[in-house]
């Protein structure tokens, strides 16, 4: 794989010493590059990168091709799929295809930004521990535990049953009870990190501490924070599905979990409303297989040895070529 | 030793956070809740005064008491195993309907976890061990998107195909109670089995991939170790290098998951509960949320929490038992 065959100029060797590491921004170029590369070279994170692409443009764009207002009712009372109505209508006649789309913005970004502030305060959390060390480390490290200990879905349930209902209450119980598994892998990353030479000379040049944190540190757990956060959404969609799902969400905001409430209160079930309640789930599992296929590629470049083995080598050269 | 006394303060301390935050949450709502919900009910016109009194204690509404004082009260109550008393079915306490219903539940969850626990560490095993084949390519992202579906949408859709089109299997609860007497008789288990079968099947579905990737996972790691080299040189059979050498030192991971699944038992199947009607803690939950049934909320909580805590610290030590190098470790 290596490229840089071409002979440089001897001249570049010294001037390439006395720069050091490169500026910042070219370095988070570099991730972004591994990261598009790893997109390409793996199919399975191509695939999920599709799925999870799919859904998102869907989200944006979907609600303006629908004519059909996703709360409005109609005297066309549970019509199982047609022209009309592509998925259906409800026990009250609202279109089903039309509150899947509306729902898919709902659910796909509540989800995603979610599962973003459910990352950044496990960053925050983790890697101010693991830097600072001492008892800011400590009670950090105490906190993270015990939030990991505490079952998230039941906590998160009490908290959603006390507070007003709505999809804010839903994002905020969620970063509440799901935060901690991500802190604690960041700070044992941190906590290797931080004797580094590159920390140390920071440190020495007087740099602040959060700027070494965010600015020097950070870039370098980028590829692990890009993994916690995609496992974490799936995670959080998968959670919200089900607090909706309880009826703890909105219930006039048409979301997937929502519509999978309603169908169950409305007895979709007993009453065979197959193209009620089946397209909101798949909806939710295949968005969930797209993160988790993307996640799947990413553990596979983070430890080589899951990575698939090409049939051309034999089982006895394999030992050979790890050793 | 040093480890495991610090490992039990943990947990002291992790059972002390979950009870204040069942204290607090209440107290904290915004809004009145307790107002509310007298509000709510009276409309529907069946609240009494001991009613009313109950909920306004719940939410320290009636007592001119300071919170510490308050709170002291609380974790008295807890420590006589006082959780209150239930709105939707007032006066019982709360604590007698969940006696009721736990049994339901850890049988059910007990069954389901045995069961993916097995089939999935030994499906784990295989695809490690046959990695790269056919049954490899096709079984490890069939079981990663068999991960990702929503456990509850699973049981929605098998409640459907099997129950209500094939008519397979009973559409709710937990055994037939119109015709059967609970007892240890034939016909009663039967039935609880009949009854049992298909939401022990999804979550068995839905779990057993946890279970195989990471078996997977950690078989992979472990085939590529020296001795599991050295005992293909010897000669040794597939079988004894795969479950001897290899699989008994991967299985080590799952075998900690083991014991927090037992845990979350409880927890981990609320809503599989909920969409087959069964009379386990889950449904209880479902009413109890419908219903705002505060008191039961909590409790409900409390109960998950501590088994989830228990099985933890089980693991816990477990894991301190079964790896020596555990016992070492300083935490940095």
């Amino acid at each position: 794989m290596q490229i840089q065959e071409v002979p440089r100029p001897i001249s570049a060797a010294p001037a390439a010493l006395l720069t050091g590491d490169p500026p910042l921004h070219v370095r988070s170029l570099k991730v972004l590059l591994v990261i598009w590369r790893a997109m390409t070279i793996s199919p399975r994170v191509a695939v999920g990168s599709a799925i999870v692409g799919f859904f998102i443009l869907v989200g944006l764009f979907g609600p303006f091709f629908m004519t059909i207002d996703p709360n409005a009712t109609s005297p066309l009372f549970i019509a199982p799929p047609s022209a009309a109505h592509l998925l259906g209508t409800t026990v009250v006649g609202e279109d089903i295809f039309s509150q899947l789309i509306y729902g898919t913005r709902t659910s796909v970004f509540w989800g995603l930004g979610t599962g973003l502030l459910v990352t950044l305060l496990s960053i925050v959390m983790g890697m101010v521990g693991g830097y600072f060390g001492g008892w800011i480390d400590d009670l950090l490290t105490l906190l993270t535990n015990v939030s990991l200990v505490l079952p998230a879905l039941p906590l998160a349930i009490v908290l959603a049953a006390y507070f007003p209902r709505g999809p804010l209450t839903i994002s905020l119980v969620i970063i509440f009870t799901n935060w901690a598994w991500q802190a604690r892998v960041l700070r044992s990353q941190t906590l290797s990190l931080r004797s580094r030479e590159f920390v140390t000379a920071a440190r020495v040049g007087g740099e602040n501490a959060l700027r070494i944190i965010f600015f020097e540190i950070f870039p370098n757990e980028i590829g692990l924070v890009v993994a916690g956060f995609v496992s974490t959404t799936i995670y959080v969609v998968l959670t919200w599905a089900a607090l909706e799902f309880l009826g703890l969400g909105d219930g006039t905001i048409p979301s997937w979990g929502g519509i999978l409430y309603w169908a169950q209160q409305a007895g979709a079930l007993g009453g065979g409303l197959w193209w009620w309640f089946i397209p909101p789930g798949a909806c939710i599992a295949i968005l969930g297989a797209g993160l988790s296929l993307i996640n799947f590629g990413i553990d596979e470049i983070a430890d080589p040895r899951l990575r698939r083995e090409h049939p051309i080598k034999g089982k006895n050269s394999e030992k050979a070529v790890a050793a | 030793m040093r480890h495991v006394i610090r490992r039990i303060l943990f947990y002291i301390c992790a059972v002390w956070v979950a009870i204040t935050l069942d204290f607090f949450i209440p107290r904290l709502a915004p809004g009145d809740p307790a107002a509310a919900l007298v509000g709510k009910m009276s409309t529907k016109g069946y609240i009494t005064p001991e009613m009313q009194q109950t909920l306004s204690a719940m939410f320290g509404l009636n007592t001119t008491d300071p919170l510490w004082l308050q709170y002291f009260k609380y974790l008295g109550n807890l420590l006589h195993g006082n959780f209150g008393n239930s709105i939707q079915y007032f006066p019982t306490p709360v604590i007698q309907i969940i006696q009721q219903d736990i049994g339901w539940s850890i049988m059910l969850g007990g069954v389901a976890v045995v069961i993916s626990f097995f089939i999935g560490c030994l499906f784990g095993m295989i695809v490690a061990w046959k990695r790269g084949t056919v049954l490899d390519t096709v079984l490890s992202p069939l079981m990663n998107f068999l991960s990702a579906i929503p456990y509850f949408w699973l049981a929605l859709i098998s409640l459907y195909l099997f129950s209500y089109l094939l008519n397979w299997f009973p559409l709710s609860g937990g055994y037939d109670s119109a015709d059967i007497d609970p007892g240890w008789t034939y016909d009663f288990i039967s039935s609880v089995i009949q009854h049992t079968f298909l939401p022990a099947l999804t979550l068995v579905i839905s779990s057993m991939a946890g279970w195989m990737l990471t078996m997977r996972n950690s078989m992979i790691t472990t085939l590529s170790e020296d001795y599991v080299l050295m005992a293909k040189a010897k000669g040794l059979s597939q079988g004894r290098i795969m479950f001897w050498y290899a699989a008994r030192n991967a299985v080590l991971p799952n075998i900690t998951g083991f014991a927090i699944a037992i845990g979350t038992i409880v927890g981990g199947q609320l809503l599989t509960e909920m969409v087959f009607s069964y009379p386990g803690i889950g449904y209880a939950l479902l009413q109890a949320v419908n219903q705002q049934d505060y008191a039961m909320i909590q409790s409900v909580f409390l109960i998950i929490t501590l088994a989830v805590l228990g099985a933890n610290f089980l693991a816990d030590m477990l894991y301190t038992f079964l790896d020596p190098r555990v016992r070492q470790e300083r935490s940095a």
